[in-house]
Formats: structure tokens, sequence, C-alpha cells
């Protein structure tokens, strides 16, 4: 979907841009059948009577990103929080049917939430670095995973730092505030945090909704050169930004899983007309 | 502009919020103002007059007041005036001002060479020193003669003064210290011997020696004191007061004496800064009417930071179940509203619920369990400060608690959950992001607390609070912190010099003084907390989004 490309608020001679059609053409040249990361079958969830989820069943695939795209209450973000249990913060919610994830059975009772969520890492709307130093915001999961070593830490804080893109520009200043970067910076904050745990999964809810074009720009291109390393699965509202950056895309609707297909496909040629009422703006 | 329209719009609102800030601060400022102008003109040496009465009578002294005599349904009332005279000389009148009709008096003058003498009894001595003796030999025997000595007597005088304290308090108290500890090892073998215990008999001995030595000790100390005393005390001043008697003083009680006709106006500035000085770092002397207030503010400033020790964790503790761990319903509701309601609470029943509780449960246990050699002298079964700290620990909890469940609340929900989803547990998530991010808010609560604990009066005085304090809460003696002792606090020092005092005109400029102090003492408290939060608030503030 080059084309799809141009639609990006920004000339395109700009090397970022260049780049990222690079990678997308050696993507789409590739899409041999990758084996299921994660595995949903049948899931329903409901907050106290109101059914939210019905009946999700997809296979997400290994180091490929997956976007969720669907109108505002469909019940996207609410299937991503199923893959690390954050549901089960909300009380009077109901979940069931089976998530696994790298062969871990995510809604079992014997399974440790702890565990789930620290081989999940997660990515939120509105960047929320703790109120720590930025050095401390990176290396949090490792301290509270016991790990106190200085070297280990000054290792994973440079290696996260640089995976989130984010190290240029903030060696210097490490023990300053998480909370005085600016918007952009603060959520690749976030991914450097998600990373420093070296999780397997990467979830990330509207990552760029709060962010202007530039940091949307660097925060795609990160979700690029991650995906060499990590599955991601990122919920978005912005379909260009979903055809930009995804292999595959689910819509949903109404709760319900109502397409899963190639991004490629999807975007040319949808399966389903209530999939292409909404892609071509006509709700939604 | 039409009145409708101006009426429409709210100006006389804009009046009426105006006009309301206006009168508090105006009520504020006045508070201070006048608690500064009466506190801070005490110290100031004004000059003495002497005044000579119709029917013969002369007085001399500092001018402390001048009012309108009342006299009420005769055509002079409010007409005539009369001075309040600070005559001093408490021994030789029976009292220490005077008041004098305007019309009474025949001659007012400012005659040279007058002295004020501050001395350790009866207040202030007013007059010409004329005769300097030590035993039986004249040092100086002219007014002129006397003045010139008199400046180095007064070092000399604060010198010995403080060697014989050292001994006194220092050896002498070290001493005692020693054998009170021996005394009582010696009940805890009796009573470990009551209850049928080994023979102790050789460690008996061994005590029975140890108490010799230290009384043999405590005699030569006691030698030595009494040695320094009659070298000291041999000099003696004889001062001619206004109405021509004299007056014997010994040099060595003199604190300060000066020319009170004869000063410069920086010389007044001087004593005045040196009074002020003393009265922050001396011990009170006279039933507190005079000398300084130290052990008070040190009284105080002890029993608040002992407070916040206790305060702020049980505080936060309970903050901390009441949002993050209880179910939140309608116990939770009661409990809360219950916790606001304990604010209300008049502050006399935490005196009373500390006396009953603290002191004579607690304390009397503590007592019979740890302390029972030296039974019946309580040591924590009677009021003291850790118990007055707890009193008023558990009064100002509610503001503590209050205080940190809303800066709980206000921890935005996106960066507890970006912890969860790290995999930090509940309890990492709290400890390490919750209650850092809330620390400002809580360090408001203890702000607040200090503020009203500081100033509470009436619970400390059924807890700990005392008139005078031998000793303070913190000195050398192992184990340094002193819990179980008595300790005099500035808002109780108000009282009692205000109102429990024998000599009330000379004590009243005093109120205003220590009143001076609290508050300095309750703002600098406040401050260093203001400077600790802004700091926390500083180092993790919210960047431009």
């Amino acid at each position: 979907m080059p084309e799809q490309l141009t639609d990006a608020p920004l000339s395109p001679k700009d090397s970022g841009l260049r780049i990222r059609t690079e990678v997308r053409a050696a993507a789409a040249s590739s899409q041999e059948a990758r084996e299921a990361d994660i595995v949903i079958e049948n899931c329903n969830l409901s907050y106290g009577d109101n059914h939210v989820l019905h009946d999700i069943t997809m296979d997400i695939d290994d180091r490929r990103v997956t976007a969720f795209i669907g109108p505002s209450g469909c019940g996207k973000s609410t299937l991503l929080r199923c893959l690390n249990r954050m549901n089960d913060l909300i009380d009077n919610v109901t979940i069931s049917g089976k998530i696994v994830v790298k062969g871990l059975d995510v809604n079992a009772p014997t399974t440790d939430v702890i565990e789930v969520r620290r081989r999940i890492g997660m990515v939120f709307q509105k960047s929320n670095p703790f109120p720590k130093s930025i050095y401390e915001n990176v290396v949090y999961g490792l301290r509270i995973a016991g790990l106190n070593d200085k070297a280990t830490l000054d290792e994973a804080c440079e290696r996260s730092l640089k995976g989130a893109a984010l190290w240029e520009e903030v060696k210097d200043r490490l023990d300053e505030s998480g909370l005085g970067l600016s918007g952009g910076q603060m959520q690749r904050l976030c991914i450097a945090r998600a990373i420093a745990v070296e999780p397997e999964i990467i979830l990330m809810d509207e990552p760029c909704s709060a962010l202007d074009p530039i940091a949307t720009l660097k925060i795609e291109e990160l979700i690029y050169s991650l995906k060499q390393q990590y599955t991601i699965v990122i919920v978005t509202h912005n379909l260009q930004q979903a055809a930009r950056v995804s292999d595959k895309t689910a819509f949903f609707w109404l709760g319900r899983l109502v397409e899963f297909a190639p991004t490629a496909d999807m975007f040319t040629k949808p399966g389903d007309k209530l999939t292409e009422d909404y892609i071509t703006g006509r709700f939604g | 502009m039409s009145l409708a329209t101006s009426l429409r719009r709210g100006d006389p609102m804009i009046w009426f919020t105006g006009s309301a800030l206006g009168i508090c601060i105006l009520m504020i400022a006045g508070l201070i103002g006048i608690i500064l102008v009466n506190g801070l003109s005490f110290f100031w040496p004004g000059p003495l007059e002497r005044v000579t009465l119709k029917d013969g009578g002369v007085f001399m002294g500092e001018l402390a007041n001048r009012e309108p005599i009342p006299n009420p349904g005769h055509p002079d009332h409010l007409q005539k005036q009369r001075i309040q005279l600070r005559v001093g000389n408490r021994d030789l009148f029976g009292f220490d001002f005077k008041w004098i009709d305007e019309a009474d008096i025949v001659s007012r003058e400012q005659p040279k060479g007058v002295y004020v003498f501050e001395r350790r009894e009866y207040g202030p001595l007013l007059g010409t020193p004329v005769l300097l003796k030590e035993g039986e030999k004249e040092l100086a025997n002219t007014p002129e003669g006397v003045a010139q000595a008199l400046a180095g007597l007064v070092a000399k005088a604060s010198a010995d003064r403080a060697a014989i304290a050292r001994i006194e308090k220092g050896e002498i108290g070290a001493i005692n210290y020693r054998i009170e500890q021996i005394r009582l090892q010696e009940r805890k073998l009796d009573f470990a011997q009551r209850q049928a215990g080994p023979d102790a008999s050789a460690e008996r001995a061994e005590l029975v020696r140890q108490t010799q030595e230290q009384k043999s000790e405590y005699a030569k100390r006691q030698l030595e004191l009494e040695e320094l005393l009659q070298k000291a005390a041999t000099t003696y001043l004889t001062v001619k007061t206004a109405d021509g008697r004299d007056k014997e003083l010994r040099t060595l009680d003199i604190f300060r004496a000066y020319p009170a006709n004869g000063l410069s106006w920086s010389g007044r500035a001087a004593i005045y800064a040196s009074r002020l000085w003393g009265f922050m770092l001396d011990d009170p002397r006279e039933s507190n009417t005079e000398g300084g207030i130290f052990p008070a503010i040190f009284g105080t400033v002890m029993m608040v930071i002992l407070m916040s020790i206790i305060v702020v964790p049980l505080g936060v503790l309970a903050a901390l179940y009441i949002r993050e761990y209880a179910k939140q319903g309608m116990l939770v509701r009661i409990v809360r509203i219950a916790v606001n309601n304990l604010a209300g609470v008049p502050s006399i029943v935490f005196g009373v619920f500390g006396l009953g509780f603290f002191v004579y449960f607690v304390g009397g246990t503590i007592d019979q369990l740890f302390f029972a050699e030296s039974l019946p002298t309580p040591t924590f079964g009677t009021g003291g400060i850790l118990w007055a700290s707890l009193t008023l620990a558990l009064l100002t909890v509610p503001v503590v608690i209050v205080a940190s469940e809303e800066a709980l609340a206000a921890v935005p929900r996106s960066m507890r959950e970006a912890s969860l989803a790290m995999g930090a547990t509940k309890f990492q998530t709290i400890l390490r992001v919750v209650l850092p991010a809330a620390a400002p808010g809580i360090l408001t609560g203890l702000i607040l607390a200090m503020a009203r604990g500081a100033g509470e009066v009436a619970p400390l005085m059924l807890t700990g609070v005392v008139k005078l304090a031998p000793e303070l809460p913190l000195d050398g003696y192992f184990p340094f912190f002193h819990l179980d002792r008595k300790f005099m606090h500035l808002g109780f020092h108000i009282y009692d010099v205000g109102f429990q005092s024998p000599n009330v005109e000379a004590a009243k400029p005093m109120v205003y003084t220590t009143t001076i102090f609290l508050l300095i003492i309750v703002v600098m408290l406040n401050l260093t907390a203001i400077v600790v939060r802004n700091r926390l608030r500083e180092k993790y503030k919210t960047g431009a989004f």
C-alpha cells in the first residue's frame, strides 16, 4: 500500500518516509505464513449486564504488527486489555473463552497475572511516565523484578532507550524527571520502559492519539523496527496509521470481529460491506 | 451607567467580596501588629523618671503606661490622666508597679547616675550605687567609682554563676544520677530475692561500695562548690533607692546593670538585643516571670517533631487502607464520616482520653512491667512528652488521613495502570509509584497537623506539660531521649505567665513576647515542611504537554 503512505502529513521527500517505504516494501514481499503467537478462542466479555465482546476468535502472528480498528466502543481496546488481564482491575467484569499467549493460558486460574504482564508489555493512549527520573522510569520493570545491580540496570537503560529511539535525546539528562519531556518523548519513554523487561509481546492502545504528526511519525518508525523482535498489537483510530504500520488488520464492530485479513488486502478489497463502509469513511 | 446595569453586572458583589477579604486581612494584621508591638517593646530599656508627690513621697521607675482616669458620673470622668511607673524594688515595696495621678505630682525629672540592676530574685532593683565592699574592705564609695567597677563585676558574676552551675548541674547532677541508678539496681536485687532468687550478696556489696564511692565524690564536689560560693559571694554593693533607703546586693546575684538615663541610642539597642537573646536562651526564673523561655521553646519543638513522627505513618497507613485496599462501600463511608468528625472533637476530650488511656493504662502497665523497682514513683505512669505527643498525634491524625486520602485519590489511574502493566504487584505499585506521587499532598496534611498540634494547650495540661521542668527531655545521660519526662510548652507558658503568675503586671509583656516566639516556631516548622514539599513538587513537576 505505498499510496497510503502519501497521506502522511509530510512531504514524500522526508527521509524518514523513504526509509519507511523501503521497510514497508520488504515486509510486503515476505508475506509467508508465520506461527501464531496469540490464540484467542471464543472470547466473551461483559461488564455487568453489558455484553461487550462476542465470541472473538483470532490468531495473532509472531513478530508481526496487528492493528485493531473500528469505531469507538466496538471493544477493540477491551480485547487488547484482555490479553494482559488489565480488565482484572475493573469490578464486575466476566470473561469467558480461552486466550493463549506463547503457550500460556492467560485466563487460567493457575496463571500468575504478574507473569502474564511481565511477558506482555503495554503502551497506553496517554503517555504515563512515573513521577521519577528518566532512568528510574526505564528500569522500573527490572527493579520491581528484584534487579538492583547498577551495571545491569545501566546497560538495560541504554539498550531500551536506544531501542525506543530516545537515547540520543535524553542521554545527558537521565536523572531529570520523566515528566519534563515532550509528549512524543514521553510516549517513547513509555515504550522504552515496556521493552526494558524484554517482553515477548507489546500491546499499544492508541499510542499516537495524543501526539502531533512528527511525534507520530517517530513512533511509527519505532514500531517498524520493534517488530523485528516483538509481536505488536496496536489499537488505532487512525486508518492510515493502521495501513502504514500493520501487517494484518482486524476490524471490529459492536463487539464482534467483522473481518481479519492482511492489511494490504483489507484496504484494497475489503471482504465485508461493513468494512468497506468504515474504511471509506461512510460511518465511524 | 445606570444602577440597574451595575446591579445586573454584579458590581456590588465585587465590593462585598473585596470588603470581606479586607476585613480578614485587617484582623490578622491587627492581631500580629498588637502582639509585635507589645511583645517587642518589652525589652527596650526606657529612661527612669523620678516623681515627687504632693505628700512628699518620691518614686522612681520606668514609665510603663499613661491613661485617663475613669470616674463615671463625675464631670471629670476621663478628664484627668494617671501614669504607671515600674518602680521595681519589690523586696522593699512589695509591689512592682505604681499608679500615680498626674494631679498629685509636684515634679518629674530624669536623674543622672541611676542604675537598673537585674538580679536573681525580686525583679529589678532601681537606684544609685553608692558603696562597693569586699568583706569589710571598701572598694569604692562614690557613685562614679562604683559605676566604673560595675562592668567588670557583672562579667565576673556571670562567669562565677556559670562555674557554679557547671558543678551543681553538671558534676553533682551526674553523681546524683549515678547514685539513683545504683539505688534502682539495689531495689531490683531486693525484688529478685523476694521471689527466692539466687543469693546476690556479692553484687549487693559491690553496689554498696559504688554508692560509697559516689558519696565521697559528692562530698568532694560539695566542698568545692562551697569554696567557690564563698569566694564569689564576698563582694556586696549598696544601692540607694529613690526614697532614700539603702539596699545591699550581692554582686553574684547581678545579671545585668545599666545606667538607665546615661545611655546612647546604640547602647539601648545593645541592651535590647542582649535581653532578647537572653530571653530566648535562658532558663526561667522567679516562677517564670523573669529569665528566658528556652525550655519551653525546646519542649514545643521536640513535642511537635515527635508528634509528626508518630502521626504521619499512622495517618498515611490508615488512608492507604481506606483508599487502596478497602472495598468502597457503606462501612468505608461510615469510617470516613467518623474520621472527619474526629477532627471536630474538642481537644480537651483528647486530653482526658490521653490521661486515662496513655498515662494511666499504658504508662501504668509499662511501669509495672519494666520499671517496678522505682515504684511507687511512676516513670511512664505519669504525664510525659511521649504521652503528650501521642495524644496530639491522635488529635491531628484525622487531618493527615483526609489530606493523604485526597492525595492518593489524585494520583492518576493511568500511572497505576502503567505500573501494574509492567508486572508490578499492587504493593509495589503503592510503594514505588503511588506514595511518591502523593508525597506532596501528604506533606500538606502534615503541615496542617503541625499547625494545629503546635497550638494546642488543653490536652497537654493533662498529659505532660508543667509550669517548670528542671530537665529537658533530651540530655547527655543514657538513653538521651527521656520520653517519660515532663516538659514545658510555649502555649502553656503563655497561660501560666499570663494567668497563674504572682506578678501579673510584670508578666503581661512576657505573654506577648512568648506569643511571638510561639508564632515564629509554628511558622518555622511549617516553612520547613513547605520547603520539603516544594522540593518534591519541583523534582517531579509535570512538564508542558
